[in-house]
């Protein structure tokens, strides 16, 4: 269906540091998150004119969603269309909860839309994520706040913490769905 | 928490992830719908005494084909959906092809029968368990594709639901076809689809609360 010959910049540049970053290159998969935030953010501020202040907000939650759903990428699909599915599935959730009804025609018309442009964040998000991760379990929260926030490695946070290795990784991976749940049930 | 220290967090301590993470899950929930079914069938209805006789017939194949075939169609299907932007691919026109052809089989048989015969050939001895017995042994592949289906992204979640509910109640299908005595084809035709077509409909009605992330 989706031609080679006319891949986009945006899309070669995304899709490399993707999957560059499913191999484990931490700087490769940043690039590519903050790339997506910044043409995340301007597509919603273009298409949230009544919501501005939440803008921030569905950017942090989509990243999240990104990231959560980063196993389900295949590198033979266009990584703009698999995100594309992505922020709409958020946003349709966004939207279905705050707003009426008439304002759900087709909240985005198609990938090549989200793509085009890009901003810097200018305003903050509402809801603090950060506390929404203090209301993780210990088992969950400390994993994350250790390896992915202070920078410990696995090994480390499991001397420190007594928790297996393989539960430091379980415990990052649930904590992060978790926290993805907790910002559903706040809508 | 800005998104600048989101994204940090999200990359920080990045691990090489397994590409056919998908795939894998697949091939446990399936692994474990079939054990699943196949302890439940022993324990609640057996093995059919003359199992190794009817293995060496015909019919008995073109039984076990029915599920078979549906199995490969949904779970084609349900692979896609798992997946952001993915389309639900052409299991669905596989799946119908199956389904036709196995209807049509069953209306050539019934037209070709003298029609004092027909009602048993539709009904056999067993109409009135077929279509809960399949829906039965297809509850251990339905709890695990749904839980494979939670470790991943379904964008449609009523489509994925109803998907994976037909791959549950074929496995369910698969397994019973080592219990059930019938033989004829409008049997299968009709109620083998029904047991089949429970969990596809509990799926779709399910998929939106359960599948959501």
């Amino acid at each position: 269906m989706h031609d080679t010959k006319e891949r986009s910049p945006v899309e070669e540049h995304l899709q490399a540091w993707l999957i560059a970053g499913l191999e484990g290159d931490a700087v490769a998969y940043r690039r590519f998150l903050d790339e997506l935030s910044k043409r995340l953010r301007a597509f919603l501020r273009k298409r949230l004119f009544h919501s501005q202040d939440h803008v921030e907000d569905i950017v942090q939650e989509t990243l999240l969603a990104v990231h959560n759903a980063r196993l389900t990428y295949r590198a033979d699909q266009p990584v703009t269309a698999w995100i594309y599915a992505i922020a709409r599935y958020k946003l349709v959730d966004f939207l279905r909860a705050h707003l009426r009804q008439d304002a759900l025609n087709d909240p985005l018309d198609d990938a090549a839309e989200l793509f085009e442009q890009s901003a810097e964040q200018l305003s903050d998000a509402r809801r603090d994520v950060a506390v929404l991760l203090g209301q993780l379990p210990d088992r969950q929260r400390l994993p994350i706040e250790l390896v992915k926030l202070q920078g410990w490695s696995v090994a480390e946070t499991s001397d420190h913490t007594g928790m297996s290795e393989s539960a430091v990784k379980v415990g990052i991976h649930r904590g992060l769905k978790a926290l993805a749940a907790l910002i559903r049930s706040q809508q | 928490m800005k998104t600048d220290d989101l994204v940090a967090m999200l990359a920080a301590g990045a691990e090489v992830e397994d590409p056919r993470y998908v795939e894998k899950r697949f091939a446990v929930a399936l692994a474990a719908g079939l054990a699943g079914a196949s302890l439940l069938m022993v324990l609640l209805l057996g093995v059919r005494h003359d199992l190794m006789q009817v293995m060496a017939t015909g019919m008995f194949w073109l039984k076990v084909s029915f599920p078979v075939a549906v199995i490969f169609a949904t779970l084609s299907m349900t692979t896609r959906l798992a997946r952001p932007g993915r389309s639900a691919g052409p299991g669905w026109l596989v799946f119908a092809m199956v389904l036709g052809g196995f209807w049509l089989g069953g209306l050539v048989t019934l037209a070709a029968a003298p029609s004092e015969l027909r009602l048993g050939l539709m009904l056999g001895a067993t109409w009135k368990v077929c279509t809960t017995c399949v829906a039965l042994l297809s509850i251990p592949a339905f709890g695990a594709l749904f839980w494979a289906l939670r470790g991943m992204a379904p964008t449609r979640p009523r489509h994925t639901g109803a998907s994976a509910g037909l791959l549950a109640g074929a496995q369910g299908l698969l397994v019973y076809c080592f219990h059930c005595p019938e033989t004829a084809l409008p049997f299968w035709a009709i109620w083998y689809s029904l047991g089949m077509l429970m969990p596809a409909v509990l799926g779709a009605a399910l998929g939106k609360v359960l599948l959501r992330w």
